[in-house]
């Protein structure tokens, strides 16, 4: 497909006001689905999850999860929203194979939270209030796979194979309302938006929050209208933006195509478009209009849901930490400069490296360690970092090792990886590597006199004042010693014996 | 073999437990005269005598092991084929799903194996229990033992049929607008629809998922009273259905008594529209509970008249959504369509072809009415009516304990008579709407004969919600008037199913 045609983003930014709206959709991480007692397990043999109520068969009905319920409560009160008193369900009608009823059981008029905002900081510091419409209960549908076509999509496919192991997992779509004076920093604000909802429902620990796995999906609604306009402009959603990154640049995009589109006099058709992170465009999906008719009415096979005030202030005392206030307040009492902290950020660390500081590691050394040594480990071994097989109060003892002059920073790293070869706990490693830092002042000492008995020209450049050939030696000293000695005391010893 | 075969529930559970009958003799007697006749009722869609011996003998190994599982253990039973059984095909009266081996019981015939209930068959009905005579059922007609050119009422016709001619003691139906109760009126048995969410609708194939029920069709109050006990309760897979037990049907008839019972008759519904016969029948009905002692009160309910309206609303819309899922893609009948087979065509084949014409005509009308732009004009406006309904009846349950009336304008009418003119056909459940439209319980116990026809009549009993014990008190009473007028069950009265 032809890429359409764009218009500068400065341009288009110059020249219309952008407004987006997102509704994100979270997979809850119950232990049964929401209307039956099917497992709720990613990744099973296909169709193994199932049963008559999520197959939709004759006669099978639906009995609402409690706990997906309660979930749903949390993250309503995450986001400041308030809980309805009694929520119902409805039913979404229309046909689709993986959609084993050929209705959506969901929440229409009645969700079970409303009215909410959360702030969202962006990296220049500047902090949006995003304005949340209401956050809803609903089911997943199955998945596709479509089967002979060289795309993997529908069309051209010989046939198409269901499996129905998603369906009926529940979900909580949180919509926001139209969000203004973004202006050119809109995708960055809608990409920042998405994060900060994934990281409030992993920090609740309600969802696996994983977005490669589909557990947090965006979609993204973008219109332009003339700076100064009262008339919001027709909007496009554009669906399947699962990370990130993609969030942020199918805004991006859809921002310079419909400003090319409008700029040129035309008129922007409402309907639903996708991402193609590959090829970094949106192509047109379905038109949708307001007129998509999904005949919604209460569903009569559940009652509604009427959550007392006890329960939800029971469930309000049990949510954690505001993830960006947590940020904050970690930030400040580690004493991290931006930089650092954007990093540590950037490589998801913040729990393990609070952690290590609660073990006893300063925070700067937990830091170091982390975003260093560890993630260079995992990178070689194609893990994620918090996938080694070493802890953070494994790695605060190694630190604390360090600070007690046992070990040396090769040496340390030594232990690192017989820790995570499963070789024991850090002092283990030590004892049966044998890794301690030589102390001994006097094996020093004749290591030290015999290396600068062999480098005369060294000894004599070190007499005459550069100190900084004294590094030869010290290497020397270091080998001699097999590395387990503390360079610095070596230093020191060196340029004392050179006099 | 007669003698079994024409005994009531009550009497053949005391055969089996005091062993004067085995379980296996009886299922296999009512087996005999299925295979005998049930060719002239078409009661029964599916018959599979080996299952039905099989539990007998359970049964029957159950209560020689000192284990007597309910109070009908050992009697058989006919399902209504929108039941899901495991060991036997559910269609629902439909094409759609010839053939289809539901993976699961649903819990009224989980309840009723549990019992020690071995089944005998599944009946039949009008397609997805949508009519009134059977007509509609895909499979053909089932017919009325009384006059076998007639109508078994529907859409439990297969239940109506088989209890009245005596294919079987007692059968499960049920009833979204009248489908128990209009049948066994017109057959000369008895039928009740409990209070909506006493029984679990799980494995119930849903018409209209916010007035079906599930319940009785026998030949006397106390058998269905004992059925009712059986498989009501609460089921964790029916939200829908009651936390809390209604107390024991079976008790409350055993303890049934006229005096001081406040009895209304609602002026909507005994008059205009109803055979002379039938008026005649309901007039002799309360001038006998008069004599008997009980106070007439007449009450109004001015709702009823938009009631048929609304319940061809909600009706519809509900089942347009329920039907959805028939679509080839995970069970049942699937069509190839010529040409390209994309799965929307597909579906479209197999819907063409699956379902008959009522249906279609109910999943237009329910897809309309739920239309964006026309939802509150129809679909809201009759739930609104529902309320004004509920309240109706909260008013004359202020001065009356029961509500009577004539279960349905007329007796049996003949096969073809109304199949082509739905109105005709929608107003035979003009009296029996209403209790689903509001979730009372309503029953209908046989009155005696329309004087022009000689086919029998029913009246109705409706209860307020959660009362389905009074209902059956006064359904009692009624029934033990007329066994004293007539010496026997109305039933007795039928012709011979074996030389008609």
């Amino acid at each position: 497909m032809a890429k359409e045609q764009l218009m500068s983003y400065e341009d288009a930014i110059e020249r219309f006001e952008v407004v987006i709206g997102l509704e994100v959709h979270i997979e809850l991480n119950t232990l049964s689905k929401m209307f039956c007692g099917c497992a709720n397990n990613f990744g099973s043999e296909p169709n193994t999850n199932v049963c008559p109520t999520c197959l939709g068969l004759p006669g099978s009905l639906p009995a609402v999860n409690r706990k997906a319920v309660e979930s749903s409560i949390a993250i309503g009160l995450a986001l400041n929203c308030d809980i309805a008193a009694t929520g119902r369900f409805s039913r979404k009608n229309y046909f689709y194979p993986d959609l084993a009823k050929n209705f959506q059981t969901s929440q229409y008029d009645e969700p079970i939270a409303y009215e909410g905002s959360i702030s969202v900081e962006l990296e220049t510091g500047e902090v949006f209030q995003i304005p949340i419409e209401r956050a809803h209960m609903e089911e997943d549908a199955g998945k596709l796979t479509h089967v002979g076509g060289a795309t993997g999509r529908i069309q051209g496919a010989e046939y198409s194979l269901v499996d129905y192991n998603r369906a009926g997992v529940p979900l909580v779509e949180i919509v926001t309302k139209p969000i203004y004076g973004a202006l050119d920093k809109a995708p960055e604000l809608a990409a920042t938006y998405v994060r900060a909802i994934r990281d409030i429902v992993k920090a609740m620990d309600v969802s696996d929050a994983k977005m490669e796995r589909g557990n947090v999906r965006c979609d993204a609604n973008v219109s332009l209208r003339e700076k100064g306009a009262e008339k919001l402009g027709t909007r496009t959603e554009t669906k399947n933006v699962n990370s990130l990154r993609s969030v942020e640049n199918a805004v991006r995009y859809e921002i310079q195509r419909q400003g090319f589109i409008l700029a040129g006099g035309g008129s922007i058709t409402q309907e639903t478009r996708h991402w193609h992170e590959d090829r970094g465009h949106t192509s047109s999906g379905r038109p949708k209009s307001d007129a998509d008719d999904y005949r919604y009415f209460p569903e009569p096979d559940l009652v509604p849901v009427q959550p007392s005030i006890e329960w939800i202030e029971e469930i309000r005392k049990t949510l954690p930490e505001n993830p960006a206030i947590r940020r904050k307040r970690l930030q400040e009492s580690w004493g991290f400069a931006d930089l650092e902290f954007r990093d540590v950020l950037n490589s998801d660390l913040l729990d393990e490296i609070e952690a290590t500081v609660a073990a006893g590691a300063s925070p700067q050394s937990a830091r170091k360690w982390w975003t260093g040594e560890l993630a260079r480990l995992a990178n070689s071994k194609q893990l994620s970092v918090s996938d080694l097989a070493i802890s953070p109060t494994q790695v605060a003892a190694i630190q604390l090792l360090i600070d007690n002059g046992d070990l040396n920073d090769r040496l340390a790293r030594d232990v690192v990886a017989g820790v995570i070869a499963g070789e024991g706990e850090p002092g283990e490693v030590v004892e049966k590597r044998g890794l301690k830092v030589v102390t001994d002042e006097g094996a020093l000492i004749a290591a030290v006199d015999k290396a600068l008995a062999n480098q005369p020209d060294v000894l004599e450049k070190i007499r005459d004042g550069k100190v900084q050939a004294a590094g030869a030696v010290i290497g020397a000293v270091m080998q001699e010693m097999r590395g387990q000695a503390d360079a610095a005391r070596v230093r020191e010893l060196v340029l004392e014996r050179a006099k | 073999m007669t003698e079994i075969t024409s005994a009531s529930a009550v009497a053949l559970a005391e055969l089996i437990a005091t062993k004067k009958a085995s379980s296996l003799e009886i299922t296999t007697a009512f087996l005999d005269r299925m295979e005998k006749l049930n060719h002239k009722t078409n009661s029964y869609l599916h018959i599979n005598p080996e299952t039905s011996l099989e539990q007998a003998k359970n049964a029957d190994s159950q209560l020689a092991a000192g284990k007597r599982m309910s109070a009908l253990h050992g009697v058989p039973i006919a399902v209504k084929d929108n039941l899901t059984t495991t060991d036997a095909p559910t269609t629902s009266g439909s094409k759609i799903l010839e053939g289809w081996v539901p993976q699961y019981d649903a819990t009224v015939v989980a309840k009723i194996r549990q019992a020690g209930m071995p089944i005998l068959g599944k009946t039949n009905l009008d397609e997805f229990a949508m009519g009134s005579s059977t007509e509609f059922s895909a499979y053909g007609p089932s017919r009325n033992p009384w006059d076998l050119d007639r109508i078994p009422g529907g859409s439990g016709g297969g239940s109506s049929s088989a209890v009245s001619g005596h294919l079987a003691p007692l059968a499960l139906g049920s009833d979204t607008g009248g489908s128990i109760r209009f049948p066994a009126a017109v057959t000369g048995s008895v039928g009740a629809k409990p209070t909506y969410g006493a029984v679990s609708r799980y494995g119930l194939i849903a018409l209209a998922s916010s007035l079906d029920q599930i319940g009785p069709v026998t030949n006397s109050v106390m058998d269905a009273a004992l059925l009712q006990d059986i498989i009501a309760g609460h089921d964790p897979h029916d939200s829908t259905s009651l936390p809390t037990s209604l107390g024991s049907m079976a008790q409350a008839v055993s303890t049934a008594e006229v005096k001081g019972l406040r009895v209304g008759v609602v002026k909507q519904l005994s008059s205009d529209g109803f055979q002379e016969g039938v008026k005649e029948r309901f007039e002799d009905t309360i001038e006998k509970l008069t004599a008997a002692g009980a106070t007439i009160v007449e009450v109004d309910c001015p709702s009823f008249e938009y009631a048929v309206a609304a319940y061809y609303l909600i009706l519809p819309a509900e089942a347009s959504s329920n039907l959805a899922k028939f679509d080839s893609v995970r069970f049942g009948l699937r069509v190839m369509p010529e040409g390209n087979p994309t799965i929307e065509r597909v579906m479209a084949a197999t819907r063409e072809h699956g379902f008959g014409p009522e249906v279609k005509r109910r999943i237009i009308l329910g897809t309309y009415a739920l239309s964006s732009g026309y939802y509150d004009a129809y679909y809201g406006s009759a739930q609104k009516v529902r309320t004004l309904i509920q309240q109706d009846l909260a008013k004359a349950f202020e001065v009356a304990d029961v509500l009577l009336t004539p279960t349905a304008p007329t007796t049996a009418f003949k096969i073809g008579e109304k199949i082509n003119d739905p109105l005709a056909m929608y107003l035979n459940d003009i009296a029996t709407i209403p209790a689903n439209l509001a979730g009372i319980p309503g029953m209908s116990v046989p009155n005696g004969l329309a004087k022009e026809d000689g086919l029998p009549s029913g009246v109705q009993i409706l209860a307020p919600a959660m009362q389905d014990g009074q209902m059956y008190k006064v359904a009692s009473i009624i029934e033990q008037l007329y066994v004293g007028e007539w010496g026997a069950p109305l039933i007795s009265q039928a012709p011979d199913l074996e030389v008609l």
